[in-house]
């Protein structure tokens, strides 16, 4: 059975809106993703009704809170399948994720002379924070470059992992849409005694997650991307390494005892949550795993196989050689993200021409800079489809690019 | 709502189509480089400055129609001019790229001509900085004058 989208699309309260009297055409949730009634109500009615701390006073409002708070860690361990839900741990956003992860595993075990395997497609969140450990620790980075068509070119990746710590890649590109072989990066990763660290921002919304599986170490994700609200990240680590590592914020909630001398730290999952937590978002994220699980992940990713094939088809055969759309052909391979270049019309142009028909696409960076110099590109218009997305807003879009072309 | 007209004038486009003054200039000519951190376009601005005047300028780099056009307009309008006027002319254009309305003390001694199709910008604020962008690299290379 496949999703149910118009349905869906009435889940959505945004989605029926219109602006200057014509629908909204939301094909931006590669960068965030809307939000369905049941977030927005649990969020509000968390507020209304049971707003409260956590952890740490004994009246019943607090523990309700406490309880929903953690009962969205316990979703979303099954949601992975991680094998306990203390390896669960909430922060801001997977941005702080990974600088928690290599910040905190890295300058435990990198010294200088190192290495580290990235690869060509990273988003900056897993670059940047690498980079800053170059300059702090003296490591040295090393990189998977990119096939033709935009996949992880593996042909060396025995050589590139020889010697490495740490193998830390995207699951998915946020640009190229390239879905990558997580499972076999990872068992090349241990192989060459490396652990494997996956940011898995761009999948974990769109397709169904097995950690354990993956044979990961780490994963990172966010939960504006899936249908929960922003200023929620998710470290997901193997309780082991989490246990060995040293906290990364230090304060409130994350320790065992405070002296005048010095402090030990809590049990896991707060000894990496210092500080009062995002709490209303952490249940808002809880609400949309729920419902993302009331749909089923893989009649999500059939769902995005589907419009991946028409879009692909469509765009090509209406456009030709006008239009080049990055990454895979295949929409096996591939999530329903596409950065392309239209008839020499800059993104940003692009993107204000498609606003005048609501339809909404991200035009720039994409926070992969280096990939977008390998690409050849100061920057791409990228139009992402989620869920609730339909072939008749792919045909929107396609609408809009050819009114581009009347003032360009 | 600001309709695309506001944005795409015929001037704007013309420039974007045919930039003027495209290229580099060597040493000692001044040069600086400038990033839209936000979009990512890239831009650089040289610029030959002889007994405090603006001999010649140029700019490179890849960008958005508006960012390019403002360049290529701004280097039609500085070039042969005395740097002090060419400061002038900046702080005039920067005026009319802003929203708000403190700065309003405004040098009406100043032209702008053709860059006056770029005041539809304003209304589409994210786009500002497009169009300031080759104005501020043009400070930053005059800036490295007196280093």
């Amino acid at each position: 059975m496949s999703l149910d989208v118009l349905s869906i699309r009435k889940d959505f309260p945004v989605l029926s809106r219109q602006i200057n009297g014509k629908p909204l055409v939301y094909l931006d949730s590669a960068n965030t993703s809307q939000k369905p009634q049941v977030v927005i109500d649990a969020m509000s009615n968390f507020m209304s009704n049971g707003y409260a701390p956590i952890n740490r006073s004994a009246y019943q409002l607090a523990a309700e809170a406490t309880d929903l708070y953690e009962g969205a860690r316990s979703a979303l361990a099954t949601f992975i399948n991680a094998p306990k839900a203390h390896e669960v741990i909430f922060t801001k956003n997977a941005t702080e994720s990974l600088n928690l992860l290599i910040m905190s595993w890295g300058r435990a075990n990198l010294k200088a002379g190192d290495s580290v395997l990235l690869t060509h497609m990273e988003h900056h969140a897993n670059i940047v924070p690498w980079h800053m450990l170059v300059a702090e620790r003296g490591i040295q980075l090393r990189w998977v470059p990119l096939t033709e068509d935009g996949q992880l070119d593996v042909t060396h990746l025995d050589t590139l992992l020889d010697g490495v710590k740490v193998f830390s890649f995207t699951s998915m590109s946020n640009v190229l849409g390239t879905i990558n072989p997580v499972q076999k990066l990872c068992e090349a990763a241990h192989k060459a005694g490396a652990l494997a660290f996956v940011d898995g921002c761009q999948s974990v919304p769109h397709q169904p997650t097995d950690v354990q599986a993956w044979g990961a170490d780490f994963v990172v994700f966010s939960s504006h991307k899936m249908c929960g609200p922003s200023g929620v990240g998710i470290l997901w680590g193997r309780e082991a390494l989490l246990e060995a590592m040293p906290p990364f914020l230090g304060g409130g909630n994350m320790i065992a005892d405070v002296r005048l001398d010095g402090f030990t730290t809590a049990e896991l999952p707060a000894k990496f949550e210092a500080g009062t937590p995002p709490i209303t978002d952490v249940i808002g994220l809880g609400a949309a795993v729920t419902y993302l699980q009331s749909l089923g992940m893989a009649q999500v990713r059939k769902h995005e196989i589907e419009l991946s094939t028409y879009v692909l088809n469509m765009l090509n055969e209406r456009f030709g050689d006008d239009i080049t759309i990055h990454g895979p052909t295949n929409p096996e391979l591939r999530g329903a993200t596409f950065s392309f270049a239209f008839r020499g019309i800059h993104p940003h142009d692009l993107s204000q021409v498609l606003d005048q028909q609501n339809v909404c696409v991200r035009a720039g960076h994409h926070c992969a800079k280096p990939l977008m110099r390998i690409l050849g590109a100061n920057a791409t218009a990228r139009a992402s489809f989620y869920l609730y997305n339909t072939m008749s807003e792919a045909d929107a879009l396609a609408d809009a690019l050819d009114s581009a072309s009347d003032i360009f | 709502m600001a309709g695309l007209e506001d944005l795409y004038r015929e001037i704007i486009l013309d420039h974007y189509r045919t930039p003027r003054n495209r290229g580099e200039l060597d040493p000692p000519a001044l040069s600086a480089d400038g990033h839209n951190p936000l979009c990512g376009d890239e831009i650089k601005i040289s610029v030959a400055v002889i007994d405090g005047i603006v001999t010649d300028v140029r700019f490179s780099g890849s960008g958005c129609s508006i960012s390019q056009s403002s360049a290529s307009m701004m280097t039609s309008a500085i070039k042969g001019k005395p740097v002090d006027q060419v400061k002038a002319i900046v702080r005039r254009f920067k005026q009319m790229m802003t929203i708000d309305e403190e700065d309003t003390e405004i040098d009406e001694s100043i032209n702008l001509g053709d860059l006056e199709a770029l005041q539809g910008v304003v209304k589409f604020p994210v786009r500002i900085k497009c169009a300031t962008l080759g104005w501020n690299t043009l400070l930053d290379a005059l800036a490295t004058e007196q280093k």
